[in-house]
Order: structure tokens, then C-alpha cells, then sequence
């Protein structure tokens, strides 16, 4: 698949932001439980508020430049009943809505902050969930449908949030507030453990074939059509919207180093900063500078290894 | 109604008067809204084709068969494209169960396109939405025509009749004839889409009788190659 930046960054942004949320919520809960957030720990609150804003809304803003027509991009909350892409649009817009009434509660000091928490927590979790499952309901994209990808993009929005929420308690210097140490090592243990089982379970997986795509058997009795089919020719003399958009062809070797690379930003790098360096501003600043490059990376190899099964009929023998 | 085309992968000559005569009928028809060229006398002449025809070879010679294979929509019973798209631009029509695109509420986001398995959408890069196969639902119930031409424009060019149109919700239709007869096939079955459009395979041929070829001498180079593979099996 064509790996279109513009949603690339889309989903590492918004899933950010939304991660952030999630422990922002997490956080106001323990404030709440203490009595109350204490005078040092407001401005982590207010900072964290507007950079899980910026992020989700930046995100959603890219992921309009993708459309081909988004003057039609309102009527895509028409379809919530069946298309995962609806069930997005609906749980984005609930999510901005629900973010800028937690955030009126919070500043307030409203009695019901813990209850638009939960709210804006679950919806955060959904609209997670929504965008992976965009991808993980395709039946054409082999690599897709499976339950690794939303697990890794709930994962992602987690760490991405997490490390960035850890940042931000840092640099302002909070005294209280959730301490997130431990939590982020034991994700980033089972995000490089969910990767791993991904790209060891498509190393060598053949879903579909040309000849099963043309319904030709590798034997039959003399006479029958049979063996293994290659292509003469596609039929077009140009480029045509199906070789642009699925005719995406990443070198196997190419494909090697950038996944070590992408194991090494999102998971490997950010453990041993954690475990070794001191939980200071600067060090989580890098730690979150090689995530979301690890974070990018692992996108873009997610569309730039996807095979559609329409490339069994451009020639290819196998998806 | 099922509404649909057989199509003979045994008759098809590949000479895509098919898909030409669907540029002819529907490049400028207003009721799909378009099949544009972007620039069809320029040095890349890209553009949306509902119907495309690609070329395969299945086996080895003697016994090799040419394959030629135009792919349209297939109008499936589970059309995933229709379940994703999220504007409710794609619908599936309950009456003869067209599968059609409405451009007034495409945003172009290529979703379906993404869920489609046979390739058979293609987003029209001049307006920005989806382009697809109607099954020329422009002509087929037109009564201004006469009843012979009430088909699809791609059925009707057909030098080798390899193309048929009908409905296959008719047990006794021609189409339905057709596919029970000669074992038509749906492309990609195992995917669950339930394609409409029926492939009829090639019929068996006869046999060319080959001569058998005579065995290979045996040389001396081959000899004490098979000892020093008794030896070293030892």
C-alpha cells in the first residue's frame, strides 16, 4: 500500500494525543483520591490539557489532506452502523467535545472531573481502537487483518502518551501527579513483544496466490488448464490509479534494517533510558523524540508492507 | 433480481473491445458520472477504466494455455466497499443488486477501493471521487433502445460473445445456464465477498500426442559421476 504521509502522521499525532488523555484522566483520578490537585501540580495539568489538544486536533487536520474531496468530509458520520472509518469521525468529534468540557470541569474544580474522566478515557480507548480497526477489517490486506494491529496501535497511543506525560511532570516540575515509570517499562516489554510475534508471524506467510486468484489448480487431469500462472501483460501501458495506490514495493533488505530500526526507536532505546538514565526532562525529551521516530517508522512500515490481494492480478505471485 | 455478467475466460480473445466500448459509452456519461482521460494524447495517457483486461499464461508447454481476464465489478453479494464506505456514497441497489457510487456525497478517501479485492474502483483524480463499473445501468432500462441493446455497452462489443449479461437470481436465465453448464467460477472465492459475476474456465483440450523423448546416452562423465556417489553413500 501506498503509505500516504499525511495519514502516517495522523495516526502517531492523534494517537499521542489521545494516549496523553488517557493518562492525563489517570492522573486527575489519583489527584482526586488525594483530596484535590495541589498548587504545584496545576500547570502539569493545564500543559498536558493543551498538548493532548494540539496533537489530536493537528492530526485530524492532516488526516483531511488524504481526501481526494474534503468538501464531503462532513457526511462521513452517515455510515456509523457499519464503516469502522464512520465509527472514527463519530468517536473524534465526541472526543473534542467531551476534551474542551473535562478541561472547562477541570479548571472549575468541578465535583464531576473523575466522571467526564472516565468519559473522555473510554472514548479515547474507542477512537484508538476505530482507526486500527480501519485497517485490521480489511479481508484484502493480509498484514492488516489480524489482532496484532489494533493491540500495537492502542499500545503505541499508550506510550506515546505515557512517555510524553512523563516528560511534561518532569519539566514542570510537578510534585505529585501520576509517576508513570514502571507502567511505561512493563508496556514498552509487552509493546516489543506483541511487534516481534507480529513480524515473525508474516515473515514467510503466503495468504494468497495468483493461481488460487484465477481459480487455476497446479494439477489437474491432461487436457484441463492447470499450472502455475504468470502474467503476459497487465493490459495498461501507464501508470493507473491500482499500481499507484497498491503497487507500493518496499526491497526486502530495505524492509530488514527499517524494521530494526523502528524495534530499536519504539521499544529497545526508551527501556534502556529508562532503566539507566535518571527520570530527568532532558533524558525523557529524547526518550519521546525516539519513540515518535520509532513511532513513524513502524506506520509507515505498516502501509509499505501491507500487500493488497489486488496485486496478484498486476503479476505478483503470491500476497 | 441478481443482476450480472459470464464472462468466458474459453472464447475471450483479449482484444479489450470490452473495455473500450465502456470508455465509449461511459467516459462522458452523466449518469456515472465519467471514465476521464487526464490526458489521453499526452506521454503518460492515464485515466479510470471500469473494465480492464490482463493477460496470464497457466502452465508449461506443451500444454500452456493463454489466459486473458477482464476484471469489472463484480456487483458482489457482500460488498465490503458498500460496508466501508463511510459517507453512505457507495450503496448496493435492493431492486438488482447494482453497486453503484453517488459523486454528490464521495469525499475520496479510496476506502473502498482499499476493500475491494478485484481492483475494480478507481478514483477519478480530476473530481476527486470514486469511479466505477454501473453495469451501464444507463442503458439497460432504457426503453428508448430496442430490447437487443438493453445490455451493457462491454457485452454488446464482444467479437466472441465472451461476454453475457443477465440475471442470475433466474434459475433459467441465460447467464445462470451458462455458469451451471460450464462450472462458473467466482475469482477469489475464499475471501467470502460472494461475487456476482460468474469466470467460465477454459474447456479441457485435446491432447497433443509428443514424441517421447529418447533417453539420455550414457557418458562417461555420468557413470563415475553415479560411483563417486555409490562411494560416498558408502
Amino acid at each position: 500500500m501506498k503509505p500516504a504521509l499525511s495519514v502516517i502522521f495522523f495516526t502517531v499525532s492523534s494517537g499521542a494525543g489521545l494516549g496523553l488523555a488517557i493518562w492525563l484522566v489517570l492522573a486527575q483520578w489519583g489527584w482526586a483520591a488525594a483530596g484535590g490537585v495541589p498548587t504545584a501540580d496545576q500547570p502539569l495539568l493545564t500543559v498536558a490539557g493543551i498538548v493532548s489538544l494540539v496533537l489530536v486536533i493537528a492530526g485530524l487536520l492532516s488526516s483531511t489532506q488524504h481526501l481526494a474531496n474534503p468538501r464531503n468530509a462532513w457526511r462521513s458520520l452517515a455510515r456509523v452502523r457499519t464503516s469502522w472509518l464512520s465509527r472514527e469521525a463519530l468517536c473524534a468529534l465526541l472526543w473534542l467535545a467531551l476534551a474542551v468540557l473535562h478541561g472547562v470541569l477541570s479548571q472549575q474544580g468541578s465535583s464531576l472531573v473523575p466522571w467526564s474522566g472516565a468519559l473522555l478515557l473510554g472514548v479515547s480507548v474507542a477512537t484508538v481502537v476505530c482507526t486500527a480497526m480501519i485497517y485490521a477489517c480489511l479481508r484484502t490486506v493480509p498484514r492488516w487483518r489480524t489482532w496484532h494491529t489494533p493491540v500495537i496501535y492502542l499500545l503505541h497511543a499508550l506510550l506515546a502518551g505515557g512517555l510524553l506525560w512523563a516528560l511534561l511532570r518532569a519539566a514542570t516540575g510537578a510534585a505529585g501527579g501520576l509517576s508513570n515509570g514502571g507502567l511505561l517499562l512493563s508496556l514498552l516489554a509487552l509493546t516489543l513483544t506483541v511487534t516481534l510475534l507480529y513480524e515473525a508471524k508474516f515473515s514467510h506467510r503466503v495468504t494468497a496466490t495468483l493461481n488460487e486468484a484465477l481459480g487455476v489448480p497446479m494439477q489437474a487431469p491432461a487436457g484441463q488448464v492447470q499450472g502455475r500462472v504468470r502474467l503476459l501483460d497487465t493490459g495498461h501501458a501507464h501508470r493507473t490509479f491500482l499500481t499507484q495506490e497498491f503497487g507500493f514495493v518496499l526491497a526486502r533488505e530495505q524492509a530488514r534494517r527499517l524494521r530494526s530500526l523502528m524495534v530499536l526507536l519504539t521499544t529497545v532505546l526508551p527501556i534502556l533510558l529508562l532503566l539507566l538514565a535518571p527520570p530527568i526532562a532532558p533524558v525523557l525529551a529524547v526518550a519521546c523524540v525516539l519513540f515518535l521516530a520509532g513511532a513513524l517508522v513502524q506506520r509507515w512500515l505498516f502501509f509499505a508492507q501491507a500487500e493488497h490481494v489486488v496485486r496478484l492480478y498486476h503479476g505478483q505471485s503470491r500476497v | 433480481m441478481k443482476l450480472g455478467l459470464a464472462i468466458d475466460i474459453d472464447a475471450c480473445v483479449g482484444c479489450h473491445a470490452c473495455a473500450t466500448a465502456c470508455k465509449e459509452w461511459n467516459g462522458e456519461s452523466l449518469m456515472a458520472g465519467g471514465a476521464p482521460d487526464y490526458d489521453p494524447q499526452g506521454p503518460v495517457p492515464a485515466g479510470v477504466w471500469f473494465n480492464r483486461v490482463r493477460h496470464f499464461e497457466a502452465g508449461d508447454y506443451p500444454d500452456n494455455r493463454t489466459l486473458n481476464v477482464p476484471m469489472s465489478c463484480m456487483h458482489c453479494e457482500q460488498a465490503e466497499c458498500v460496508t466501508v464506505c463511510p459517507t453512505g456514497a457507495s450503496y448496493k441497489r435492493a431492486e438488482d443488486g447494482i453497486v453503484l457510487i453517488d459523486p454528490e456525497k464521495c469525499m475520496g478517501c479510496n476506502y473502498c477501493a482499499w476493500a475491494c479485492p478485484y481492483g475494480a474502483r478507481e478514483l477519478d483524480e480530476q473530481q476527486g471521487v470514486m469511479r466505477k463499473c454501473t453495469l451501464c445501468v444507463d442503458r439497460i432500462y432504457d426503453t428508448a433502445l430496442p430490447e437487443a441493446e438493453r445490455q451493457p455497452a462491454c457485452v454488446l462489443a464482444c467479437p466472441s460473445h465472451a461476454r453475457h449479461f443477465g440475471d442470475y437470481d433466474n434459475p433459467a436465465s441465460h447467464v445462470s445456464v451458462l455458469a451451471r453448464e460450464r462450472q462458473g467460477q467466482s475469482l477469489l472465492a475464499s475471501l467470502g465477498y460472494k461475487p456476482v459475476n460468474q469466470y467460465l474456465p477454459p474447456r479441457a483440450q485435446a491432447q497433443i500426442p509428443q514424441p517421447k523423448a529418447p533417453p539420455a546416452p550414457d557418458t562417461l562423465k555420468k557413470r563415475l559421476a553415479s560411483m563417486v556417489n555409490t562411494l560416498i553413500r558408502l
